[in-house]
């Protein structure tokens, strides 16, 4: 199923490969934050789930199998560049900085976005599949005009490849050689569509159609995510234009909380990629090469526990907002419109005293 | 100690209402944060609630198979002094009450709004709770949704058959909801009858006092239940629908069928009963159909195919699915035994039974009934001979079993007394024709006339 042409650094087994175009850059120490990085986002997501589950988030978008793709990618920006998310990009909002708690709130519909893009140079979450692909390259062609030595990263999976607004940026991108690695995590579904009926080509030939280089990652290899990404940002940096990278990996739980993956999968493909798992691989490559020892590990996830059950907490502690703030971002200015359904609303008898 | 309410979170945008499938806690069970309490299932998944609280479960407020309502108490659990602060699933509670003409649909993210399945009309449900509707006011708008110079409400084909009848709606009183006008009122309009008849006397009740099962449900009795009672169509019942509808209107259905001598078949099992190496394994006769209709795919294997009208293609499998019909509490269901060709006797007794065991619990998965290629109907313990089926959509034949019954039979010129099945297989006539369909059927026949010669040959 995975093909010669994908770039992979290190086994599923946790063995490590060379690859004539890619080396791992990584020090021990590297290696284990990534790992750390992984587990928690692991943690955190699965209490999100079941904090969905027992009625305190509206959704959510489990992460679970895709955290070598997004650790990865998070890890290789530089402070200065910029990201576009979706709605599933935790483990990248960890590594721009931005609290958990903040990444629910959009979750549990106390806020549009959750936090100030600026402040972690990370866009709040596009639920409008592929539209923050339009959104990157718009903000990549400003880093250009400013002649800033900035990368921009776009997230999006393979479902979204196939919308109009993801394949309009690839043209503007490449026409302009904007400074952009559009980020595509094949997780194999877009909800229960197959990959056999996203693309009939992988996914990452279709940049070569439009005029810049793709290349295929093992998306569970978080050491050669963390290579390719890397270089892919370098060269948007010093005007080598755009790069599609295609993360090959695989969504393990459901596409949100409103999902039944069992309805359209077998349980066999779930298990094959299982074996796959991105973390258990790098442990066994931090216990045989660095040889970390138990109680390392045993920390890192009782950090994780510490962290979820905090990130509980803040969640149970958000207050809800006044309804008719959720008006107050949709324009920079008064707009006639939104007075009128501010104003529908409150003779709903919305708004007042809420809280 | 304090006590904290559970209540039935919306785990899916928008639904109002699950059922519960299994409870895997009982009342005065410890239980830890997030340990997984109960599975429900809603229009949409089956998952898996974890607990909100660390603490003692003090009342469960439904049994398995209870539809209960969003928002409304699940579980009650008794926790210590400094419990979670959030007591309630109050993320859709909304604060804002909504007219009542307002209907809500379900959205997942990535899937957009459609108009089917999922309809929920919460607003009309939550009436009762939420205790925030306020009534209309002197300053309010009568409708959000309305504005106050609009024409009637209508819709575009009953507006056009209006007009094409020389009718002016807006002299028409509509009674769909919310006053909608609809094709009978102007039809009523037009013969000159009033929209509305008055109810007849009604007649005193009569007849039995017994409930029976019908779509999932216990029937009221014929002499005390309502005249007419309208069930909407949901759960398994719409699954049902659904399958026989799509499957009714797109296969065209043909059958054979014959009577077969199963005293063998019947020989077999007895001689078989109670031998120690099949543990507690129950054989029946339907563990032989089920190796017998195996055994005829393996040698026609066309029968184990599906017409692909889409990509104008038959599919042709070469394992066996084998869907076995089951009549569960909450209606019929059509779970099937994955690659039942590979398995021997015990093991297909074994599988059987977990089926059974399964569906009649309520905890097959949806996984579990996708993918039937042949399926079996037995239809003998409910004391008939013989049925006509119809295909499950995407599958090539399906094979109802009667009665096995003691009947005259022609033996060598004789009659003599045996144990006789009649066998119906429907098949999807679009690429199953009548000579291998008669082969197939003709196969399980002397299989189950003499299952020790067919088990010898394999």
């Amino acid at each position: 199923m995975i093909d010669e042409e994908l770039v992979q650094l290190l086994t599923p087994e946790g063995e490590r490969v060379s690859h004539p175009e890619y080396e791992s850059t990584l020090s021990g120490e590297e290696i284990l934050g990534l790992y750390r990085d992984m587990v928690i986002i692991r943690r955190l997501c699965n209490e999100s789930t079941s904090l969905q589950r027992q009625g305190q988030l509206a959704l959510w978008a489990p992460v679970q199998g895709q955290e070598a793709a997004q650790i990865g990618a998070g890890r290789a920006l530089a402070p200065t560049d910029f990201t576009f998310p979706t709605y599933r990009e935790h483990g990248i909002a960890w590594c721009r900085g931005v609290p958990p708690e903040d990444m629910l709130r959009l979750f549990r519909a106390v806020s549009n976005g959750g936090w100030d893009p600026q402040k972690y140079r990370h866009s709040v979450p596009t639920i409008v599949l592929g539209n923050q692909a339009l959104h990157a390259v718009g903000y990549a062609m400003g880093v250009q005009r400013d002649g800033a030595e900035e990368a921009v990263m776009t997230f999006f999976g393979d479902g979204a490849s196939s919308q109009g607004d993801v394949l309009e940026s690839f043209v503007w991108a490449a026409s302009f050689n904007a400074p952009i690695v559009f980020f595509c995590q094949n997780n194999q579904w877009g909800i229960s569509t197959p990959m056999s009926t996203q693309s009939k080509i992988p996914l990452y030939h279709r940049a070569h159609g439009f005029g810049f280089p793709g290349v295929r990652v093992d998306g569970n290899d978080v050491l050669a995510v963390y290579e390719v990404t890397k270089r892919a940002l370098e060269s948007a940096r010093v005007g080598g234009g755009p790069t599609l990278i295609e993360a090959y990996t695989y969504r393990l739980g459901a596409h949100t909380t409103s999902d039944d993956p069992t309805r359209y999968r077998i349980d066999a493909e779930v298990e094959v990629w299982k074996h796959r798992d991105p973390i258990e691989r790098v442990k066994s490559l931090l216990v045989r090469e660095f040889k970390i020892k138990a109680g390392v590990f045993d920390d890192i996830v009782a950090e994780a526990d510490v962290l979820a059950l905090k990130l509980r907490d803040d969640v149970l502690a958000m207050d809800r907002p006044d309804p008719r703030t959720m008006f107050d971002n949709a324009y920079a200015t008064p707009h006639p419109l939104i007075d009128e359904g501010l104003r529908d609303m409150v003779e709903l008898g919305v708004g007042g005293g809420a809280h | 100690m304090s006590e904290q309410i559970f209540l039935l979170p919306d785990v899916g945008e928008g639904l109002v209402e699950a059922e519960i499938v299994a409870w895997k806690v009982n009342v005065g069970d410890v239980v830890t944060l997030n340990q997984p309490l109960v599975d429900i299932e809603t229009a949409k998944a089956t998952v898996e609630l974890p607990s909100p609280y660390a603490g003692t479960i003090v009342t469960l407020h439904g049994n398995v198979g209870d539809v209960m309502e969003v928002h409304k108490p699940l579980i009650t659990f008794e926790v210590g002094g400094d419990g979670p602060k959030a007591t309630t699933a109050d993320v859709e509670a909304p604060p804002i009450s909504t007219p009542s003409v307002e209907k809500r649909e379900a959205v997942l993210v990535g899937y957009g709004v459609t108009n089917e399945e999922g309809i929920a009309t919460r607003t009309h449900r939550r009436q009762g709770t939420s205790a925030r509707v306020i009534p209309p006011t002197a300053n309010a708008p009568t409708s959000a949704s309305t504005p106050a110079s609009s024409s009637p409400r209508s819709t575009p084909p009953v507006r056009l058959y209006a007009k094409q009848h020389g009718l002016d709606i807006a002299t028409l009183t509509g009674t769909g909801r919310d006053g909608l006008i609809t094709r009978h009122d102007v039809e009523q309009a037009l013969s000159g009858t009033p929209a509305s008849t008055p109810a007849r006397a009604t007649a005193a009740p009569t007849g039995p006092l017994t409930t029976s099962r019908f779509v999932g449900r216990d029937l009221a009795p014929w002499a005390t239940g309502p005249k007419e009672e309208r069930i909407p169509v949901k759960g398994v019942l719409r699954s049902m629908a659904d399958a026989m509808t799509q499957s009714a209107f797109s296969a065209p259905h043909a059958a054979v069928w014959m009577r077969v001598d199963v005293t063998r078949t019947m020989e077999l099992l007895a001689s078989l009963k109670g031998r120690p190496a099949l543990g507690s394994t129950k054989l029946s006769p339907l563990t032989i159909v089920a190796l017998a209709l195996c055994d005829a795919a393996r040698h026609y294997p066309g029968i184990n195919s599906s017409f692909d009208a889409a990509n104008g293609e038959v599919v042709v499998r070469r394992r066996v699915n084998l869907g076995i019909a089951a009549d569960t509490p909450r209606g019929l269901i059509v779970p099937n035994i994955k690659d039942a060709d590979q398995l021997d006797l015990v093991a297909m007794a074994q599988a059987q039974a977990i089926l059974v065991e399964k569906a009649r619990a309520g905890t097959t998965t949806p996984n579990e009934m996708m993918g039937t290629t042949l399926t079996i109907t037995n239809v003998g313990p409910f004391g008939v001979d013989a049925a006509m089926p119809i295909l499950p959509p995407g599958t090539g034949a399906i094979l109802a079993v009667g009665r096995f019954a003691k009947a005259p039979w022609v033996v060598d010129d004789e009659v003599v007394v045996r144990y006789v099945s009649e066998l119906a297989m429907s098949f999807d006539h679009r690429q199953v024709d009548g000579a291998l369909a008669s082969r197939v059927l003709a196969h399980v026949a002397r299989f189950l006339e003499d299952p020790a010669a067919a088990l010898l040959v394999g």
